[in-house]
């Protein structure tokens, strides 16, 4: 589905990890590789260290922090904010939202709209559809947090997917102003949905003793059905068809070439599908950051504001920036968006006891 | 070949992959073993393995992974 958006403008970016950091090189034995593919994997997929939230963190948490320190640095006020859009799939609760505890802890009026959305890996790009579109409406600005805890729900001894985990979030603000026009394209396919999944933990099938005993797959992964579970090459595969595909017909129908972009801001699942997936569609390395893994992990749905901010903080504050999102996961979901993105009012990342 | 069987040789020292028809379905190569021994490959050969090309039936064999250099060879020029 494709949509197009007019006059609207990210305005501030603000990015928060939690200061605990974990190295593959002290992890290497919880896996079931030797050392030598284990240092190659190293290399080839970024692994090497990932940002851990305690335990007791959730999303909320981060949001309220990052909020508070945008108030404390005259970054936002309350009364300017219409609008709060929480993307997650890490909820504090089933009930009540992740928004109204933030409206509430941070102080905010009874007159806004608060809103959760449940997305992973294409979060960001699903936060900024509706906050344009509630921005079509009123005429505050949008605060959009992206936040996951997902390494609470990632086994230890999954190789697939441990070493490249995260935890973060972002604060973006939105708000109308003058702007080039905006592509939006997303697009849904729920019958390989079982690619990317926590099986136990939601209504379908509560967590119990059962689901929580740890069993070995065919790879040597331990996990249990409580974890998040990826199937890795079906993932790979879909990122280099269905994912390079959608780039390529999107550049074709906006008229648009690789030189047309300063910089591409993709999800960050790992290097190695990055990499390949740059080549295939012909995007040079330097306009394309893939080092988000290494440095911090894979933050989920806040992977994209999180590689701008790490990548290009200096760029965005002080020039306009022609880019490209692109984003792509659990659903499975991939999406992209063609949009300037610079002359920030804010825009840095910050680390939290959390 | 030779330099092939020596890459295998290296990822995964515990087999013999001169005595297998089949490296996925003996169990000799998983799918991170795909990853590194794209890498290998990529580096020795100077060649860019096409991120489709990357499926579990092109590593099944020596010939099997052969072709996909010379595949890659004829893509990369």
């Amino acid at each position: 589905m494709i949509m197009r958006f007019n006059n609207k403008k990210i305005t501030t970016m603000l990015g928060l990890l939690p200061e605990m950091e974990s190295y593959f090189d002290d992890e290497i034995g919880n896996y079931s590789f030797t050392e030598k593919q284990s240092m190659r994997l190293k290399k080839v997929m970024g692994y090497n260290c990932h940002r851990l939230s305690k335990e007791s963190t959730t999303v909320s948490d981060f949001a309220i922090y990052g909020i508070n320190y945008m108030f404390a640095n005259n970054w936002i006020n309350r009364n300017e904010i219409g609008a709060i859009v929480v993307v997650s799939l890490c909820p504090d609760y089933f009930v009540p939202h992740i928004s109204n505890i933030i409206q509430a802890e941070c102080g905010f009026g009874e007159n806004i709209i608060c809103l959760d959305i449940a997305q992973g890996c294409c979060g960001f790009l699903v936060g900024l559809m509706q906050s344009f579109m509630l921005l079509e409406h009123i005429d505050k600005k949008v605060l959009l947090v992206n936040g996951d805890v997902i390494s609470h729900k990632v086994s230890r001894r999954d190789r697939n997917d441990y070493p490249l985990i995260g935890d973060a979030a972002c604060i973006t603000v939105l708000e109308n102003s003058e702007s080039s026009p905006i592509y939006f394209e997303m697009n849904t396919d729920g019958k390989r949905r079982n690619a990317l999944i926590i099986p136990a933990g939601g209504f379908k099938m509560p967590c119990n003793i059962e689901t929580a005993k740890v069993k070995m797959d065919s790879e040597g992964n331990y996990r249990s059905l409580d974890n998040i579970c990826m199937d890795g090459s079906e993932v790979f595969n879909f990122v280099q068809s269905d994912v390079s595909k959608m780039l390529k017909d999107a550049f074709d129908s906006e008229h648009k070439t690789i030189e047309d972009f300063d910089y591409f801001f993709f999800h960050q699942p790992n290097k190695f599908m990055l990499k390949k997936l740059a080549q295939k569609v012909g995007i040079p390395f330097d306009k394309f950051p893939m080092n988000l893994v290494e440095n911090f992990g894979n933050p989920s749905g806040a992977s994209i504001p999180m590689t701008a901010i790490f990548n290009a903080r200096d760029e965005l504050i002080n020039k306009n920036n022609s880019c490209c999102l692109s984003a792509f996961g659990s659903g499975l979901a991939w999406g992209v968006v063609f949009m300037d993105i610079g002359n920030l009012n804010n825009c840095e990342i910050i680390e939290s006891d959390l | 070949m030779q330099d092939v069987l020596d890459i295998l040789t290296e990822i995964k020292p515990e087999f013999d992959f001169s005595d297998s028809s089949d490296f996925i379905a003996d169990g000799m190569l998983d799918s991170f073993d795909i990853i590194n021994l794209c890498d290998l490959l990529e580096e020795k050969y100077n060649v860019t393995i096409d991120g489709l090309d990357i499926l579990p039936e092109n590593f099944t064999s020596l010939n099997s992974i052969q072709s996909l250099i010379i595949k890659s060879k004829g893509e990369s020029k």
